[in-house]
């Protein structure tokens, strides 16, 4: 298939539609804005709806009430917008139902900048709303990573009933590959296969008529909610872990580090093999589910003196690096708040003096 | 022998949790038996608010969703426009809907939404124990406003019907009282109205129902429907205040 060049909010706007998605809800905020504008242009084309929300908090409940009816749905936002989602997501997770999330990060906190950021890491994985949930968290470093992934986010989704959230850097969303795309899916709501999902009943209709909820009163009810909740977690975690190894044979020094930045730190391990330095790197996909043994191992393989983190934030993955090597070995860390790429020259020369140390 | 009267199909079997004396019960029947009579039933999805009618997805026989605190006009309108056939109405109170979602339902207005709105004004926050809401009246005391609401530090109540009659996407709001047997039959008649602006696309409709509590404005049932009429019904006027319902025919 023919590649196209195309930048990444539309590529992924365009691959979610691709993926069967028919919904919008959005709100504009910088740099995710052309994902609702390329939205608001193709969804009518196809029948599907776009739909400009008064808030990112609307939007967020809109994306509820639509998965509930069980069609594919997403919504798209960039930090501070994703910030005003949070009670929605947890909404969304309580009553136990699949969206797609995206998160083009810029600066903060705050108003912070309209420049890339990794800095809500935390918010993404460790549950940036209220009570005990977690969301799927993928993390493309190229246009055609973003692409590919936006389809594995609705599977997932629907799979686990449970919101999937893209979570790209501002440069990600902001600039141009040549991709391939996906052929176009159609997705048509089974009541069979989404039984919970509100698509209409009647007295005396086989299944129970839908209650899309997450209010559960007594202690006995929600501790069961929560068990289950977990049970589908571990399940996850067990089954999708994905991650990108590079270089591991015979390295010294093990870099982890997701999205953009880890392709600046392929190049800085590339130029490092020239001069006979041999560094592997531990790229997460998910970075929820936490690829924790990939990069255990990885770190904690013979010869391998330590372990650095390199992004685009204050140091937010590297929390889950250390608890992943626990001590074993020394993990480093490498980063900038406030949206200053760091360049592969400095990580070449950081991870010098760490095989010096 | 002859059934001279049935619970309509559109209430569960499940007992209500209201107080006794709150009108909360008399309205879940009058939409109830409205969609029931238009034969809305398995088209008809509810969203229950945050509020004392939390529990609503209980009582209304029909697909139903639990929003958070004054996000049902948004989760409404991901339904509707999901299935843009459905019959979708939110059942909200005033803490619920004018104060912490007046964002969602006044764009839910002016969006022209194709959803009904079934809005009980209690003049007061009844879940959480008598708090003070924006519809409560000056001087009335709530557990917030011990002195009684200050007009000067708090202002004075939101008149809702009136503000969302402005809206071009309104198609048909009302105001209507449960304060005598009258009034409930001109109330169920202006839910029905609501309901039938919403399934002949003529754009979003609302009905206020003012609405006693006994229980945390300290007062017997029947005292509390004599306070309703002495101090809501003349700040809240009844009546329609918008009716786009003629336009087009």
């Amino acid at each position: 298939m023919a590649q196209t060049l195309m930048k990444g909010n539309e590529a992924i706007a365009e691959a979610a539609i691709r993926a069967g998605c028919r919904f919008f809800f959005g709100y504009p905020i910088t740099p995710q804005t052309e994902i609702p504008e390329y939205m608001s242009a193709r969804m009518p084309e196809l029948g599907g709806c776009y739909l400009q929300a008064e808030s990112e908090v609307a939007a967020i409940n809109m994306v509820y009430g639509a998965a509930g009816s069980g069609v594919r749905v997403m919504t798209s936002s960039s930090s501070p917008g994703v910030s005003l989602k949070q009670e929605g997501i947890s909404y969304i997770a309580g009553s136990e139902l699949p969206c797609v999330i995206i998160n083009v990060m810029r600066g903060g906190p705050g108003l912070g900048s309209i420049q890339a950021s990794q800095g809500d890491y935390f918010q993404a994985t460790k549950g940036g709303g209220h009570g005990d949930y977690r969301m799927i968290v993928l993390a493309p470093a190229s246009v055609q990573e973003a692409i590919d992934l936006m389809g594995d986010a609705f599977d997932l989704a629907d799979k686990y009933r449970n919101p999937a959230m893209l979570l790209a850097d501002g440069i990600i969303g902001q600039m141009m590959e040549p991709v391939e795309l996906p052929e176009m899916k159609e997705y048509v709501v089974d009541p069979e296969k989404k039984p919970w999902a509100a698509t209409g009943w009647k007295p005396g209709d086989k299944k129970p008529r839908a209650v899309v909820n997450s209010l559960y009163i007594t202690t006995e009810e929600l501790t069961e909610l929560n068990e289950r909740l977990q049970a589908r977690y571990a399940e996850i975690e067990k089954n999708e872990v994905r991650y990108e190894a590079y270089n591991l044979e015979g390295a010294e020094l093990v870099v982890t580090a997701y999205g953009t930045i880890a392709r600046i730190c392929k190049s800085a391990i590339d130029e490092l093999k020239q001069e006979g330095i041999n560094v592997g790197l531990i790229r997460p996909i998910t970075l929820w589910p936490f690829p924790k043994n990939a990069v255990r191992d990885a770190v904690m393989a013979d010869g391998v003196k330590g372990c650095l983190t390199v992004e685009l934030s204050a140091g937010q993955m590297v929390e889950d690096v250390r608890l992943a090597v626990n001590g074993a070995k020394p993990v480093e860390f490498l980063g900038h708040a406030g949206s200053l790429l760091p360049t592969a020259e400095e990580i070449k020369e950081k991870l010098k003096s760490m095989r010096e140390e | 022998m002859a059934v001279v009267f049935e619970k309509t199909k559109m209430l569960t079997d499940a007992e209500f949790h209201y107080c006794p004396g709150c009108t909360h019960g008399v309205i879940h029947r009058l939409v109830a038996e409205v969609i029931d009579e238009m034969g809305l039933q398995e088209k008809a999805v509810g969203i229950a608010p945050v509020g004392c009618a939390v529990f609503a997805y209980n009582y209304f026989n029909c697909d139903m969703f639990e929003a958070a605190h004054g996000r049902a006009p948004a989760v409404a309108t991901g339904i509707k426009r999901a299935r843009t056939d459905a019959c979708v109405f939110t059942y909200q109170g005033d803490g619920d809907l004018a104060s912490i979602g007046t964002a969602e339902i006044v764009h839910a207005a002016h969006r022209g939404e194709k959803i009904t709105t079934i809005f009980v004004n209690n003049a007061i926050y009844g879940m959480t124990g008598g708090q003070m809401a924006p519809t409560t009246l000056v001087g009335q005391k709530t557990t917030t406003s011990p002195y009684g609401r200050d007009e000067a530090w708090c202002g004075k109540p939101l008149r809702v019907s009136e503000m969302l009659a402005t809206i071009e996407g309104s198609a048909y709001i009302e105001r209507v009282a449960l304060n005598n047997n009258a009034n409930i039959i001109r109330a169920k008649k202006a839910i029905r109205k609501a309901f039938e602006c919403q399934m002949s696309g003529k754009g979003f409709s609302m009905i206020e129902i003012l609405s006693t509590c006994p229980t945390n404005w300290g007062l017997s049932p029947v005292e509390a429907m004599k306070w309703l009429e002495d101090n809501m019904i003349p700040y809240y006027p009844l009546g329609v205040f918008k009716d786009k319902t003629k336009e087009g025919e």
